[in-house]
């Protein structure tokens, strides 16, 4: 190719700009994006084909496996439930409401984000614990936390409120005050706006932030283990399994492990980019 | 707040806006919320200061004479400054290929800038195991060479870079997009280098956006367990980062120290969160997304 038409076509993918330095950042970020992120997911991916279909099926469908991937899934969807929940009360209180001690409450939501999660996976333990500062009242109640798969709900809970609250904040935010006017105008009680003309509209940021937590608490590691017990079969992480398998050097059980967590992760990002595209439809924002 | 603006004689002392939920309803919606922040997030945070002085400020200090300790600090700071600076000079470049022009397939780039957000800790360590590890694509080749990745500090750098790297690229592309182009453009025309116009007109723009990204990247890069502990090996005194030495302590019952290496982490935790909310009021106009 003469280097004419290398500039053709580079200025028909690029439009032409009086700001110089394009070629020296786009380089400098391509090569790092490839060299810490892209290479190495692909090779990861390419590792797979070392097993054969068989080889693979057999991994992912073991037993160990499955239970895996069941109780991160599982413990994942609890608590992005019970997020969605409370992150909507949290989110309408520090929108809408004044109260002492607001600032501090906004600033705190963001704590799962800045707490090293092995910081937060020994407090809860230390919370939940037989003989800790909860777990001492609710065990001799029957309840059993600590070391149980309520446990890794527990601390999936603190790992995902966040995403919750901070995805519906700048959308209850923009809410226009008429559409709650007219809905009183038009005899609508205070219930029947908030379930009807209020909540709906908050239902796409809602399901975001779900998706959002349950991505995290599927992949999450740290502050799972220490609270968890990690048993296989019963209260044995996804991820904690990939673990194992390398301390075991066994790459290839580790790679097919992780390939399916890529692909789970793969389908949350696409529901995300769904709901966004269904919400700009149907609600006009993003 | 409707209900404050309306004149008070009209309002009998039971009526409310009928936009505005009723008294007892707003105080139990505030008091759930609350409970529930303090319970779930403000507790545990408690829990790891108390613990850590359980046996009382002599016991908390003598923890940091342990020479492990000392070496996991020393060591988390090394990586975070190598891991930190690195993922702020990709994140400016980033910025300005992505801001500044207009190109095919943009959207597709910044969601591979963002892909390491949404992969496992665990992975994020693993990529590096399966390139670098003894059984890994290079393994033999670095094992001829006596280069160790893998169990040794690069390998925690790598992982660390790895699951930073989206902080700092995530909060200056919509700023400097935000900001469009013409204050560039008209430094240009008036004769100013790309690198002057970057550092006299574009970084004042962004001072405080940059700022936020690489606190909330700093503070990842020194909490990270997962992926660290993948690529780490756990040899003390040797590559141990703060984290790590904590599920060791933890591990060998040495309670107290656990908790008073964890205290350092929850003390930096809420240091970026104080740091990051002055930030978000007094600048709130010049970060990415505008006021919060």
């Amino acid at each position: 190719m003469t280097l004419a038409a290398t500039s053709a076509t580079f200025r028909s993918w690029r439009q032409p700009s009086i700001i110089p330095g394009f070629g020296l950042t786009f380089g400098v970020a391509m090569v790092y994006l490839s060299l810490i992120v892209l290479i190495p997911i692909a090779l990861l991916i390419l590792r797979t084909t070392q097993l054969s279909w068989a080889e693979y099926w057999e991994i992912a469908t073991s037993e160990r496996v499955v239970a895996a991937l069941r109780l991160s899934f599982g413990a994942a969807l609890i608590a992005a439930a019970i997020n969605a929940v409370f992150g909507v009360i949290v989110a309408w209180v520090l929108v809408r409401y004044e109260f002492p001690g607001k600032r501090l409450i906004d600033a705190i939501v963001d704590l799962p984000f800045a707490l090293p999660t092995a910081v937060a996976g020994i407090a809860l333990t230390a919370i939940f614990a037989g003989n800790g500062w909860v777990g001492q009242f609710i065990e001799p109640l029957g309840i059993k936390v600590a070391y149980t798969s309520i446990g890794v709900v527990i601390a999936l809970t603190f790992i995902g409120l966040p995403f919750v609250v901070r995805t519906l904040q700048p959308v209850i935010m923009e809410i226009e005050r008429e559409t709650e006017e007219a809905a009183a105008t038009l005899g609508a009680n205070r219930r029947q706006a908030i379930l009807r003309v209020i909540l709906p509209t908050l239902v796409p940021a809602l399901l975001t932030g779900f998706v959002l937590a349950l991505a995290r608490g599927i992949g999450e590691y740290g502050s799972v283990v220490f609270i968890a017990g990690n048993l296989p079969y019963r209260t044995e992480i996804a991820p904690l399994l990939i673990v194992i398998r390398l301390t075991e050097f066994d790459y290839n059980g580790a790679t097919a492990i992780a390939t399916i967590m890529l692909a789970i992760a793969f389908v949350m990002f696409l529901t995300i980019n769904l709901i966004q595209v269904w919400a700009r439809r149907r609600f006009g924002y993003v | 707040m409707s209900e404050q603006s309306l004149p008070a004689l009209a309002a009998p002392a039971t009526w409310r806006a009928p936009t505005a939920e009723g008294r007892p309803v707003r105080l139990l919606l505030i008091g759930v919320a609350v409970a529930f922040i303090v319970l779930f997030l403000g507790f545990p945070l408690l829990v790891v200061f108390i613990e850590a002085f359980r046996n009382g400020a002599g016991a908390y200090f003598g923890a940091f004479a342990d020479p492990d300790t000392q070496h996991a600090i020393l060591l988390t700071l090394l990586v975070a400054a190598i891991a930190v600076p690195a993922n702020l000079v990709f994140g400016v470049c980033a910025a300005w290929a992505i801001a500044k022009y207009q190109f095919r397939g943009k959207a597709f780039l910044i969601t591979l800038i963002d892909l390491p957000f949404s992969v496992s800790p665990v992975i994020a360590g693993l990529i590096y195991v399966i390139m670098f590890g003894s059984h890994g694509y290079f393994g033999p080749w670095l094992n001829d060479r006596d280069i160790q990745i893998i169990f040794a500090v690069p390998g925690i750098v790598l992982a660390t870079i790895f699951v930073t790297f989206p902080f700092v690229a995530r909060e200056l592309i919509p700023l400097m997009d935000e900001q469009g182009t013409q204050d560039e453009e008209a430094a240009i025309s008036l004769g100013a280098s790309g690198w002057q116009t970057f550092r006299r007109v574009t970084l004042p723009n962004v001072k405080w956006g940059l700022m936020y990204g690489v606190l909330l990247c700093n503070a990842r890069a020194m909490g990270e367990f997962g992926a660290v502990a993948v690529v780490s090996g756990h040899i003390r005194g040797l590559t141990n980062t703060m984290p790590l030495h904590i599920e060791i302590l933890y591990n060998d019952y040495q309670w107290v120290a656990a908790f008073t290496v964890a205290s350092l982490l929850a003390l930096l935790a809420l240091v970026t969160l104080v740091v990051k909310s002055v930030l978000e009021w007094r600048f709130s106009h010049e970060l990415a997304n505008g006021p919060r």
